[in-house]
């Protein structure tokens, strides 16, 4: 057997591969982050409650309604992007003159009403999701055995991601966001309806945090704790990408995955501190982030 | 400026004279109440436990202290740290960790060692955070305490999930039995006055008002030539200092350090009590800190127990929505608009 520095090579791409989906997820998420920041200026907290209520309404509409995996891929996002909107229209527009840290401890509000309230219906152990039938089982690739679901999840996730960078940098709906994001009020001046955009913006970072839970829900189990642990990575990695950039988002994303995924081979004890202690180093080296323009 | 003055009469001196003289008196008049207005507010204190549970009276001034220094950063430097809990903790963990190992020292020794801990730690967190302003310091810190939540799980000393259990009060000087709860609440009340009067006296300071003036408006403060980033640093020092202050004396009244008090939940805690209380308001921190600890107990032992954290959500978003000045900040307005 193939050893690199004492680990079998099996092992190593295991991991990489382990690192990769995490990453496919912080970039799924952090995307999300990005492009809801740049618009409405505030700080999601309530993007794990959301990536939950994801996993939580595929669980619950294969148990109660017979929707199977694919059609919750659909479903689940366009439902949580719907409630994402009447958060936004609702909630987040009252506050949207205000100080934007308001906006942070109004999502972190609802984060605490989403996640006890899931808490207190479902308990704290949660429920596994059943793989869906077609990406069961996997292939070997002569180096290292590659279950069929995490590659369809990398593959999913990357999708997404390269859609939503097309979307935003080379479409007309695009350019009408880059365009908001630099100053709303000509935008609004030149009779573009920037509070419909805003709307949608919400609603479509929600939607890929959504995305984002059904595509976890049949690898780890779909519990009302799973978004929030995850949300605080995310945010250490927007620390280190900075929320300048769409590609930036994706790219840091899965690097600091793979990083993790590396940690985890050689030194398991850091695995769980590795990416605070990049966003340290990127706070010392470079503040404003990899990817980032200071505000 | 200084044709205004030479146009001024000698009569008109006198009468502007007058009026600051008067303004003085009005200022040493209010100070006066509001020195008496304390008096009898520790005087309730003294006696309160006579009537209320002591540890329970205990845990909120561990909790009033945790917010108002946590208020100190929020309110008058305006930086909203997410990651208070771990300064918390860290002051928890080490007096515990103390107090346990070295049997026999003394109980002030042993929290002044945790005090020391959260000082160094916050100094830390200070110079990574203050490179990043408005959200990306919340996300920093945030970030930062949960690396300190892992390390608290996995080091050696913590006792992992079950955290440091039975922690001995020890003696207080090495003579007051700290065992008994009524000799125990009050130093903790002790603490809890030298805590306030620390933060009472910063606000006032001229260090204080640089302070507001960064907090309202820091290019300009920069212009005129303060030092933004030491003061920034300096005042997360002190909130951290005396949040580890909090945190140790907790630990002595529990007997208990565990990761709940270093888990990002805590952190929100302590933000929704200065919120509720009123932000940048003296007294409100005090005020938030007392209905969030009476409402979680009481709710622990009715029905709605699980509902805990549902139920600071909602006022959480109640909060921001309709009652941004917090109870505090309405009260005084209310007197402000009726009594004046």
């Amino acid at each position: 057997m193939t050893l690199v520095f004492g680990v079998p090579l099996s092992v190593l791409f295991g991991q990489l591969l382990l690192g990769l989906i995490n990453g496919s997820f912080y970039a799924l998420l952090s995307l999300g982050l990005a492009i809801i920041f740049g618009l409405l200026r505030i700080i999601n907290f309530a993007h794990g409650a959301q990536y939950m209520l994801g996993a939580f309404a595929a669980f619950l509409g294969l148990n109660y309604l017979g929707i199977d995996y694919w059609l919750a891929l659909l479903l689940s996002p366009l439902l949580i992007g719907l409630l994402g909107m009447g958060i936004e229209r609702g909630l987040l527009r009252r506050i949207a003159g205000e100080d934007h840290l308001y906006g942070l401890l109004l999502t972190f509000g609802l984060a605490l009403i989403l996640e006890g309230s899931f808490v207190k219906l479902f308990g704290v152990s949660g429920s596994p999701y059943p793989m869906p039938e077609l990406l069961k089982g996997g292939h070997n690739l002569g180096f290292m055995f590659l279950p069929t679901y995490r590659g369809w999840v990398i593959v999913a996730a990357l999708t997404v991601c390269f859609a939503t960078w097309y979307m935003i940098e080379r479409t007309r709906l695009g350019s009408y966001l880059r365009a908001g994001t630099e100053n709303p009020k000509l935008m609004q001046a030149f009779g573009i309806n920037v509070p419909l955009l805003i709307t949608l913006t919400y609603g479509y970072g929600v939607a890929l945090a959504a995305f984002a839970g059904v595509l976890a829900a049949p690898i780890y189990a779909v519990t009302p704790g799973m978004g929030s642990n995850l949300l605080i990575v995310v945010f250490a990695v927007v620390v280190i990408g900075g929320m300048g950039s769409i590609m930036g988002a994706i790219v840091t994303g899965l690097a600091m995955g793979l990083i993790e995924g590396l940690t985890k081979v050689f030194y398991p004890e850091a695995a769980n501190t590795v990416i605070f202690v990049i966003m340290v180093l990127v706070l010392l080296m470079r503040p404003a982030g990899l990817f980032g323009k200071e505000a | 400026m200084s044709t205004q003055q030479s146009v001024q009469t000698p009569s008109m001196h006198a009468s502007l004279q007058v009026k600051a003289n008067a303004e003085r008196e009005r200022r040493r008049a209010a100070r006066r109440r509001q020195h008496i207005f304390y008096l009898v507010l520790l005087g309730l204190a003294m006696v309160a436990p006579l009537m209320v549970y002591p540890v329970f009276l205990m845990k909120l001034l561990c909790f009033a202290l945790f917010a108002c220094a946590f208020n100190l950063l929020l309110g008058y430097a305006g930086l909203l740290s997410f990651g208070h809990a771990a300064f918390f903790a860290c002051g928890g963990y080490i007096t515990g960790y103390m107090l346990s190992t070295y049997t026999g020292l003394s109980t002030e020794l042993g929290i002044v060692a945790g005090t020391l801990a959260s000082t160094v730690l916050g100094f830390v967190f200070g110079v990574l955070a203050i490179r990043r302003q408005g959200i990306y310091f919340a996300m920093i810190t945030l970030a930062l305490a949960q690396m300190v939540f892992f390390v608290f799980v996995q080091a050696p000393f913590t006792g992992g999930e079950n955290g440091l259990q039975g922690v001995p009060r020890g003696h207080l000087f090495g003579l007051f039995d700290m065992q008994n709860n009524m000799s125990l609440y009050y130093f903790v009340l002790a603490v809890f006055v030298l805590g306030f009067v620390i933060i009472q006296r910063t606000i006032h300071s001229p260090y204080g008002q640089v302070l507001k003036a960064i907090r309202e408006n820091e290019p300009r403060a920069i212009s005129l030539g303060y030092n933004v980033d030491a003061h920034k640093l300096l005042a997360f020092v002190i909130s951290a200092a005396l949040t580890g202050l909090a945190g140790s004396t907790k630990t002595v009244v529990f007997q208990l350090a565990s990761l709940t008090d270093a888990h990002w939940h805590m952190s929100g805690e302590v933000i929704l009590m200065t919120l509720l209380g009123g932000v940048g308001t003296i007294l409100g921190p005090v005020v938030g800190a007392t209905v969030v600890v009476t409402l979680q107990s009481s709710l622990s032992n009715g029905p709605l127990g699980e509902w805990v954290h549902v139920i600071l959500g909602v006022i959480f978003v109640a909060c921001v929505l309709l009652f941004r000045a917090g109870l505090v900040g309405w009260v005084e307005k209310l007197i402000k608009r009726n009594f004046k």
